[in-house]
């Protein structure tokens, strides 16, 4: 018998098994041991919030040793202490731990990426000259006996060395492809089963290490060397080594410890006045000793720990490690954490229309006569002109025509002449054995094809190219002899959910721009067609960064993708350039990312990792400022307990006792850090829904919820610690 | 009960709005003055002024207003119209240095927190050449400081000259209002003279000293610049400063007017009038909030003290439980007009505590009751309102601050939808909140530092009046006076030195008086300019920024919801840095034994 999952039931499974894999043992215990290094005063003064919790612990475990010695140095029981000492100590553990997991998740995800990285043999060419390659040398090469070639190890590999990779061999590091054209499985990196050809002197060439060539061979010249790819960086951004914080990351960080210091100040005012207090009390009930909590100093600390936004001081960095490891799960090598930031920002997207709107190539949709045939014998005079042709544009007349259900076989016969495109005649055609001249082309070409033959142009010629033109269609005519007959219309074909995608994006408030070759009219109809809020037609490398350079005047920042060395000023021009895998080296050189699966649609996901990053930061320090109210009425009243016990009124909560009261709080502001990792690490969900209703549900989740949540939070706990007995 | 702040409060908003376009039109230059009053303005322009030139300019302008003011006050014995009386036959001597020192900072901040009683310590030349003219100038610098920074968001490429503001907002501003105030005062009966104090035959058989002065000169600015230094030591509840219940309406409208209209200023010298509205409801809540506590809680409930109070034991850890005798009610008819102690029954019942909320919220000073009279929840208005010090706050200023709570509300909640912080299309980064933080520490730092200081030593406990949590109500209520540049007295706090000469007082310098001086007149000193100066840079910075352009993504400052998160953070942030030592003062004399003495 099979079960089978149903629709909910199937995403509980997965929801559980991200869980699980959040959580999962071999990441958790490296984390444990690594939260304890971190406890290094050396290590953990980068985190000012957390690092103040360290000091204030070891003040308090110091006057808990006092207590001790001289039991009557304060009122608070010594049991007390040791718990708030146990609980501020955990607080910095956790702190430490959600870093400590984030950087291990990211380990993982590096290792599984290092694995690509085995050392292997390289093919080293003896040359002393590497710079000039004559074309022809990666055949004298394979052709000359080995002795002429170094086996290397690829870790000794050097930037500028040249290689040569045979059919088998793994690519030993990134390169260049100098001469050659091979079918490589990039499935290390990008998991892609399908193989991809990558060629020299193209937009193609990029060749990265680990990869492994199917097919042929090729000269590649090595341009990272070994420990300095791409992927090496990300590896070390993804563990933390080199992890440098962001712009927006250091103003948060500056406006946590202006928090923090806000906080010790109040709490150090506090002990004076408590000491007021004290002393007042005391000539009114009549006594000569007279202490409360407020003067306690592990109860202070408790109070500031409790005050001071830790739990985003504890998630900090994990939510920027988690970011880096979402883009890297997505397949993205970001070079910083700051290309992954500014993605967030992006207000224009630039996108190429090939690939990334439309579904690769144009496509032949329809035959029309404009002679008195049939719109069959049309497609029939059109596919035989194009048997030929290898183009995808010229496969898709013959299969349109195949289609076509009472279609003659477009069969040549033999002995057929074709005659193949040029730029100058922009045409193309056979000369059949039974003496039938067939040329389609370009419109303006195909006219004055005719016209020189003194044919008959008819009448509604130019209207109907016109027509199609204007809806963005490309008309060929057909000619037979000195004769138009018709004409073939390509089309673009959107991607599927286009629209839908660009929709999103515009409630997400940036701008789409369709880059394409296409003449204006063409492009203008597309743009249309797909949604698009602008477009740049007839584009060359010179008028994209030109584009990019007014939106930057206007001060948006702009985004692109781009494979071409002609790419790379633009790239680099863009506030986020993603190079495709598959591009040249100057293209990757010149963007922030590189996206290992060369998808121009991965420009929108990287927009919303960037905003999922700032998202998760802003709710939880919200969330964490939101909790101190909460903590106020707890502690408050807790503190003048023993100096004036009507405060008891402002106890809301009615927490069982002071001490409860206090440990509750401080065990609670523990705990949520633990509790909030998941969110740190997955991120707040990104819904594109305009600012102003994501600010309301956010408000009301982070900033409400971080007001309520804690209340009830408390006072579970308090329950708790009073049925165990311990208040 | 409630016709009177509605009265006050519907009136200024009324008129706020035709006086801030007429202010942003004197700001921006648009209005043509006089071609005598043009031809000075031109001779004061220096030239446009970058943040720090401007900032400059301000501090040595202060600086000489600090050294002048100083030697007017030390040199008062010797200079003329130092009037003789009955009570100082010789005339007025010299105040003690440190006094000297505290009136001086308090007049130059804005803050006129008087050490000091007007009609016994201060000569009319005093009067008229130091209080007056620190009472137009200090106000027009908060004034200037707002107009610098609104010119910096508005991404001017300069921030305007400070001379050129000075004198628009003085003498196209000031003066003319002044005038038609002080003209509606004398007109109710207020005193306009030179004569000394005069003295009169009683009804009883005896002779009465009664002071008088230039008071009418004084009033409408001490009000108009939310200055609040009275020409009496009673302030704004002594007959001759406030005569009537009409006065004391014109006196609250003249008082909220500059604050209320300096929104509608903002939002049209920036163009952003929704935004500007959001600010404004936002105050407003704030505001009304304020009002209506004390009003419930002074004029809606009775005075406790008078009140029968049942029997109570006190029970304290480590101490035996101390049982309060029971107390009879006194036989006072409460019902209907709430506390009366210490109010001035002719402005109407309500008139103190809604004088109480609209003196402290935009940092005046001035009073019309004795604040520690209040009933113990209504005395947590004045003290929330110069706590927060944004609440329409003083002129300039007040603004100026809120818009530092709003860079922070900014900052958080625009990362909450995924974006970099923008504040007007300008992105909020490091430097900013750095410049923002700094702003906003100072106020909470020299608030409880000092309380905590005064209230640990005997400086602080031997200088209160009261004991137990009313006493620690006087000296919070000092710092956060001093700290917001409000200068509203709790009073009952022994802070007055007078004469150098102790000989020449009526009564004896108070023992810690010369602490009080120097601490509070530090507190103001740095209060007062480090909140001026960062946002100017803050705007500065923001200046020279890019604007991004507006998009969907965007979060907008201009809707209701960015109105709960601006109301939100202020409370939030407010309550954070407030609520213990609210709990130590107000609250717990509210839920202790009655009545709590010693």
């Amino acid at each position: 018998m099979t079960t089978t999952l149903d629709q909910p039931n199937a995403k509980l499974a997965r929801r559980a098994s991200r869980q699980l894999s959040l959580f999962a043992p071999d990441l958790v215990k490296p984390a444990i041991g690594r939260a304890f290094v971190m406890l290094r005063p050396d290590i953990l003064w980068k985190n000012p919030v957390m690092f103040v919790v360290e000091v204030g612990t070891a003040l308090s475990i110091l006057y808990t040793a006092y207590k001790v010695i001289d039991p009557n140095s304060t009122l608070a029981s010594l049991g007390y202490l040791i718990a708030l000492d146990v609980w501020l100590f955990l607080t910095v553990l956790f702190a430490n731990f959600a870093e400590a997991l984030a950087e291990a998740r990211g380990k993982a995800q590096a290792d599984s990426l290092r694995k690509t990285r085995q050392d292997s043999t390289a093919w080293r060419l003896r040359l002393v000259d590497t710079t000039n390659i004559p074309p022809g040398t990666l055949a004298t090469w394979t052709k000359e006996p080995r002795q002429f070639i170094d086996e290397v190890p690829s870790s000794r590999l050097k930037t500028g060395d040249l290689v040569i990779v045979e059919a088998g061999q793994v690519i030993p590091a990134d390169g260049e492809i100098v001469e050659g054209i091979a079918s490589v499985d990039e499935s290390a990196i990008t998991g892609e089963s399908a193989p991809v050809v990558r060629e020299g002197g193209g937009d193609r060439s990029g060749v990265t290490g680990g990869t492994r060539v199917l097919s042929d061979a090729i000269l590649v010249r090595i341009t990272a060397a070994a420990g300095q790819s791409f992927l090496d960086r990300m590896i070390a951004l993804v563990e933390g080594a080199s992890r440098q914080r962001t712009p927006n990351e250091i103003a948060l960080s500056l406006v946590l410890s202006a928090f923090t210091l806000i906080f010790l100040i109040v709490v150090v005012a506090l002990w004076p006045m408590a000491a007021n207090a004290e002393d007042y009390m005391k000539g009114y009930v009549g006594v000569e000793t007279l202490k409360s909590l407020g003067t306690d100093i592990p109860t202070l600390v408790a109070l500031l720990v409790c005050l001071i936004p830790t739990t985003i001081g504890a998630l900090l960095a994990a939510i920027g490690i988690a970011g880096m490891d979402r883009a890297l799960r997505a397949n993205l090598i970001a070079k910083s954490g700051k290309a992954v930031e500014v993605a967030g920002d992006i207000d224009t997207l630039l996108l190429d229309k090939t690939g990334t709107i439309t579904l690769g190539n144009r496509r032949a949709t329809r035959f029309v006569p404009l002679d008195n045939l049939a719109a069959t014998e049309v497609g029939l005079l059109a596919a035989l002109s194009s048997a030929a042709d290898e183009t995808p544009e010229g496969k898709s007349i013959v299969e349109l025509h195949r289609r076509s259900p009472d279609a003659a076989p477009a069969l040549p016969p033999p002995g057929s002449k074709f005659v193949g495109f040029t730029a100058q005649t922009r045409m193309s055609g056979v000369d059949l054995p039974d003496g039938r001249v067939i040329r389609k082309g370009a419109a303006d070409a195909v006219v004055k094809y005719v016209k020189a033959q003194n044919g008959t142009i008819p009448a509604t010629t130019d209207d109907q190219v016109n027509a199609f033109a204007s809806q963005g269609m490309t008309p060929l005519l057909i000619a037979e002899g000195n004769a138009i007959v018709g004409l073939v219309v390509l089309e673009d074909v959107l991607k599927p959910g286009i629209k839908d995608r660009f929709d999103r994006l515009r409630k997400m408030g940036i701008r789409t721009v369709m880059v394409t070759g296409d003449n204006p009219l063409t492009a203008k109809s597309i743009a249309a067609q797909a949604g698009v809020d602008d477009y740049i037609a007839e584009a060359t490398p010179e008028a994209k960064l030109a584009y990019i350079r007014k939106e930057q005047y206007g001060g948006r920042l702009v985004a692109m993708m781009g494979d071409g060395t002609n790419d790379a000023p633009a790239l680099a021009q863009a506030d986020l350039g993603v190079a495709m895998n598959s591009g040249t080296q100057a293209a990757k050189e010149a963007g922030n990312m590189v996206d290992l699966d060369s998808d121009p649609t991965k420009l929108i996901e990287v927009v919303e990792i960037g905003k999922q990053l700032l998202m998760t930061r802003g709710a939880l320090t919200t969330f964490s400022v939101a909790n101190d109210l909460a903590k106020y009425f707890a502690i408050v009243p807790a503190l003048f307990a023993g100096t004036l016990p009507w405060l008891k009124s402002i106890d809301v909560m009615n927490l069982t006792s002071p001490t409860s009261a206090i440990l509750s709080a401080v065990i609670f502001n523990a705990i949520i850090i633990p509790l909030l990792i998941p969110i740190s690490l997955k991120g707040v969900t990104y819904r594109p829904v305009g600012a102003d209703a994501l600010l309301r549900r956010n408000l009301l989740v982070w900033g409400l919820g971080g007001v309520i949540v804690p209340f009830v939070g408390i006072k579970v706990i308090d329950l708790m610690l009073t049925a165990v007995g311990l208040a | 009960m409630w016709l009177l702040p509605i009265l006050i409060v519907g009136t200024t908003v009324l008129l706020s709005v035709p006086i801030g376009r007429y202010l942003a039109g004197i700001i921006d230059g648009k209005y043509q003055a006089p071609a005598f009053l043009r031809w000075f303005e031109r001779r004061l322009d220096t030239g446009p002024q970058n943040w720090k030139q401007y900032a400059a300019s301000l501090v040595i302008f202060n600086t000489v207003m600090f050294l002048f003011g100083y030697l007017v006050l030390a040199l008062q014995p010797s200079l003329p119209l130092n009037q003789r009386d009955a009570a100082f036959p010789d005339g007025k001597g010299m105040l003690s240095p440190t006094t000297i020192f505290n009136t001086v900072t308090s007049f130059l901040t804005n803050t006129n927190l008087q050490h000091y009683s007007g009609e016994q310590h201060l000569s009319y030349f005093s009067q008229l050449l130091f209080v007056l003219w620190n009472m137009f100038t200090s106000a027009a610098v908060g004034f200037c400081a707002l107009a610098a920074v609104i010119r910096g968001l508005r991404g001017d490429p300069h921030m305007g000259n400070y001379y050129v503001d000075m004198w628009r907002v003085v003498v196209y501003v000031f003066v003319p209002f002044s005038v038609i105030t002080g003209i509606l005062l004398i007109a109710a009966g207020m005193p306009m003279t030179l004569e000394p104090s005069a003295e009169v035959q009683t009804l009883q058989p005896g002779t009465q000293v009664i002071a008088r002065g230039p008071v009418a000169a004084i009033l409408p600015i001490k009000h108009l610049g939310t200055n609040g230094g009275g020409f009496f030591g009673a302030n704004s509840a002594h007959p001759f400063e406030n005569p009537t219940a009409w006065t004391n309406v014109l006196e609250c409208v003249s008082i909220l007017i500059f604050p209320f209209s300096l929104i509608i200023m903002f939002g049209r010298m920036l163009n952003q009038m929704r935004h500007a509205v959001v600010i404004y409801a936002v105050m407003m809540v704030m505001f009304v909030g304020m009002i209506g506590w004390a009003v419930y809680h002074d004029t809606g409930k009775p005075n406790p003290g008078l009140l029968a109070q049942p029997e109570r034991t006190v029970k304290i850890v480590g101490a035996e439980a101390k049982v309060t005798a029971p107390l009879a009610a006194l036989p006072v008819d409460q019902s209907g007009l709430g506390n009366l102690e210490g109010k001035e029954l002719r402005f109407g019942p309500s008139a103190g505590a809604t004088f109480a909320a609209v003196t402290t919220a935009v940092t005046c000073g001035s009073v019309n009751c004795m604040h520690d009279s209040l009933n113990p929840l209504a005395g947590l208005t004045p003290l929330v309102g110069m706590q927060l010090n944004c609440v329409f706050g003083g002129k300039g200023v007040g603004l100026v601050n809120m818009l530092i709570y709003l860079v922070v509300a900014v900052f958080l909640a625009g990362l909450m939808v995924g974006r970099t912080p923008e504040y007007l299309g300008k992105k909020i980064e490091a430097r900013e909140m750095k410049l923002a933080m700094l702003a906003l520490l100072v106020h909470p730092i020299l608030v409880l530092g000092p309380v905590g200081l005064f209230a640990a030593l005997d400086w602080g406990k031997a200088a209160t009046n009261n004991p137990g949590a009313h006493g620690f109500s006087e000296i919070l209520y000092e710092f956060s006076s001093a700290s917001a540049n409000n200068g509203s007295g709790f009073e009952g706090l022994g802070d007055t030195h007078g004469f150098n000469d102790p000989t020449k007082n009526l009564s004896a310098p108070a023992t810690y008086a010369a602490h009080w001086d120097l601490a509070t007149g530090l507190v103001m000193l740095v209060s007062r300019f480090l909140p001026i100066i960062a946002p100017l840079a803050l705007a500065a910075s923001l200046a020279r920024k890019k604007n991004t352009p507006f998009t969907t993504g965007t979060m907008r400052t201009d809707t209701i919801t960015f109105g709960f998160v601006l109301l939100g953070t202020v409370m939030l942030v407010g309550a954070l840095l407030f609520l213990p030592s609210l709990c130590l003062g107000p609250v717990a004399e509210h839920f202790g034994p009655m009545p709590f003495g010693r």
